[in-house]
């Protein structure tokens, strides 16, 4: 347990200067559900290649924050910026394609297709989704050969998450926890370059979370990606992020790395002042 | 295990060409025993007679449940104005390619070759789609549905609208001819004089044995339409066993999730639509056009209906449940009662004259007047058997006959690569 505190301890220190260049710049974001204020002007930051962490008490807003920013939900107001450009209101589909992706908090599998196919959707670009060459007997070729590199990669994606032996099963059947595994080995094979998590390892057991989050360190480490987590479980984010943002109220109550936070009053207070 | 289950257990074991070809063989032998019990001498034509029909409507049908497959089936677009984009392909070719020197009384057209006409309908029927899905692409699903359906019926009132029955297009004359209808080129005299030419010593040979020219041409027409139907199968097998049609069963399951996997989901949507539509415009010739002449009759809303019949029965998201089910309504549902009611007679007993006197003839143990009524009004029974059969498949076999098989939407084999498994032994 204390080695991954020892990586969060030394990437802090990496922070401090990489916060100069953020991925993903949040300012001032407004959303209203009719008389509801979901989020009300969240204003943060992501570096790139960092593991940040998002908390908040239930319906403190983290869910809405990441709708707006991905585009499920148009914002009311503020501006949302990833890599230097303006994401504001763009489609899911748009930020996709630039490397912006997120699951989650309930999964949405693609329940009458099967695992296999669910993770085969998810890679951008391939050339069988235009109907000419999937149709075309002479362009077919390209298509099967794109394929066949789709399936292996989907196949050892399944491997990692450990459902491969589910991958012909309707997505429909598997269970909660296998839910989010598909999630998460989906949005990885869409090649991210920043990846929205809301809550991923809930109902996913102790071994398989700790597989999880080294991979998620691992994925930081060798490509460089960069993640936001929304989690309940506040030794995972102490353990893991070296940056936390604290949502109360539709607002950021709080910023820092784990110690601050930890002794931070207000955050105290947030979490329980009832609102849990 | 319930009769359906017995049925889809059978038909499971076969691949699907042989699937589909024994199925309407065997619709075809049901048809060949009817017209010997009750054709006397004459059943070889009436046999000719009973295929010929049977296979241009599962022809027919097989086509537009197929194009419904793909939008519905697949992509979950709620096509209600299926009536509407045939009508719009039949009238295009219908326009195309009409005599510009008609006989007195009928409409003048461009005159141009029936192949023209086929490609300019199902071109004219892909667009008028696509217009009928812009709107709905950033509504939801239901609105489609309502569009599709509001297009269907302003088709039919301007194809059967006075106002443009002849009119003259810079100074060439054309027109729909309202209600009376038009005629042009008919796609039955292209098999007629293929069949007569070709296949004069067939003719001869069947004209031996009692089948007249025209049920020859007729069924040599529904085969030609059943080589159609093959082609289109082809063509939507590709199309949804690929990436493509992964991304449609996508949208179908969660069309926001598609589109934050990165897939701009109008436009997988709109060339979807467009590709049914088209192929429902040349069902629309084919099919309803296919002696040479179509009015504003043939295309009432519903057709739309028994199309949503044959692909439920058949298995929606299945291509071959898709024909199963067109030749299961067409044949078994649609047609067969049809010609029983016609042919077969309960020797002395007559039909009594309202349905009161015939369950009163069942007070006296006596069933013979209800099965008489039932077999002299089966032409309007049918449609009672036709609801019937699906609100039991509705409820005990959702999937259709064929839908709950697996036809995974990818080009290749889904198996688990070589070196993979090698690797994973700890699991
Ligand atoms: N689609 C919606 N319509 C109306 N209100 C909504 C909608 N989505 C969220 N809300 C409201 O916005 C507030 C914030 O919800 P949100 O889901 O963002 O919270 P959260 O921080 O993700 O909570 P949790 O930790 O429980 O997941 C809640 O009060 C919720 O009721
Ligand atoms: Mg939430």
């Amino acid at each position: 347990m204390s080695e991954p505190e020892a990586t969060a301890r030394q990437e802090t220190a990496v922070t401090s200067d990489a916060i100069d260049s953020p991925l993903l710049v949040v300012d001032g974001l407004r959303k209203e559900f009719g008389g509801v204020v979901a989020v009300d002007g969240a204003t943060f930051s992501v570096a790139e290649g960092s593991l940040t962490g998002l908390i908040g008490p239930n319906g403190a807003g983290k869910s809405t924050t990441f709708n707006c920013i991905t585009g499920i939900h148009e914002p009311t107001g503020g501006r949302v910026t990833f890599d230097g450009q303006s994401i504001t209101g763009l489609p899911p589909y748009t930020l996709a394609n630039r490397g912006l992706v997120r699951t989650f908090q309930i999964a949405r599998e693609l329940s009458e297709m099967t695992v296999l196919e669910n993770v085969m959707l998810a890679p951008g670009g391939q050339v069988g989704e235009s109907v000419i060459r999937s149709v075309t007997p002479g362009l077919r070729g390209d298509v099967i050969e794109a394929e066949t590199a789709v399936r292996d990669r989907a196949w050892e994606t399944l491997e990692f998450f450990e459902i491969d032996h589910l991958a012909h099963e309707n997505a429909g059947n598997l269970s909660g926890g296998q839910r989010k595994l598909l999630e998460m080995a989906r949005v990885l094979m869409t090649d991210p370059e920043m990846i929205l998590l809301d809550e991923p390892l809930a109902g996913v057991n102790p071994t398989l979370e700790e597989k999880l989050l080294e991979r998620i360190h691992e994925l930081r480490r060798e490509q460089g990606l960069t993640f936001l987590l929304v989690e309940h479980d506040m030794d995972v984010i102490m353990n893991n992020c070296e940056h936390i943002i604290v949502m109360h109220q539709g607002s950021v109550l709080a910023e820092g790395d784990a110690e601050t936070i930890k002794s931070d009053e207000r955050v105290l207070e947030a979490y329980l002042g009832g609102d849990v | 295990m319930s009769a359906v289950d017995t049925v889809r257990n059978r038909l499971d074991a076969l691949p699907d060409v042989g699937l589909v070809v024994a199925f309407i063989a065997s619709i075809w032998a049901v048809m060949l025993v009817l017209a010997i019990a009750v054709g006397g001498a004459n059943w070889a034509n009436l046999a000719a007679g009973f295929i010929g029909s049977v296979t241009v409507l599962i022809g027919g049908y097989a086509i537009l449940a197929l194009a419904l497959n793909l939008q519905w089936g697949y992509t979950g677009l709620f096509n209600i104005g299926i009536a509407g984009f045939m009508a719009v392909g039949a009238y295009t070719t219908a326009v195309l390619t009409a005599p510009t020197d008609p006989a007195a009384g009928a409409v003048p057209g461009l005159g141009l070759p029936l192949w023209v006409g086929l490609i300019g309908g199902m071109a004219m029927a892909a667009i008028i789609g696509g217009l009928a899905a812009l709107p709905a692409l950033r509504l939801k699903a239901d609105y489609l549905a309502i569009v599709t359906v509001a297009f269907s019926e302003i088709i039919r009132l301007i194809v059967n609208w006075d106002g443009l029955a002849e009119v003259s297009l810079l100074g060439v004359p054309i027109g729909t001819g309202g209600a009376t209808g038009i005629s042009f080129k008919s796609a039955n005299q292209v098999a007629s004089t293929f069949i007569n030419g070709v296949g004069q010593p067939l003719v001869a040979a069947m004209e031996g044995v009692g089948v007249s020219g025209p049920n020859l041409a007729n069924l040599t027409y529904g085969i030609l339409l059943l080589l159609v139907v093959a082609a289109s199968y082809w063509v939507l097998a590709r199309i949804t066993n690929s990436p493509f049609g992964r991304v449609l069963k996508a949208i179908r399951e969660d069309e926001t999730v598609t589109q934050s996997l990165g897939k701009d989901t109008r436009l997988f949507k709109i060339k979807t639509f467009m590709i049914g539509c088209a192929l429902m415009g040349l069902a629309g010739v084919l099919f309803r056009g296919q002696a040479g002449y179509i009015s504003p009759q043939q295309f009432r809303p519903t057709i739309t209906f028994y199309v949503f019949a044959a692909l439920i029965i058949g298995g929606s998201g299945s291509n071959t449940g898709s024909i199963i089910g067109a030749a299961t309504f067409s044949g078994l549902l649609f047609y067969l009662p049809a010609r029983l009611g016609e042919n077969v007679s309960l020797g002395g007993t007559r039909a009594p004259g309202n349905i009161i006197d015939a369950v009163a003839g069942l007070g006296s143990l006596d069933p013979l007047p209800l099965l008489a009524y039932t077999i002299s009004n089966v032409s309007t029974l049918r449609f009672v058997l036709i609801g019937v059969v699906l609100i039991y498949i509705i409820q005990n076999q959702p999937d259709g006959l064929l839908g709950h098989r697996n036809e995974p939407a990818t080009s290749v084999s889904l198996d688990r690569p070589q070196s993979g498994s090698g690797g994973e032994a700890d699991e």
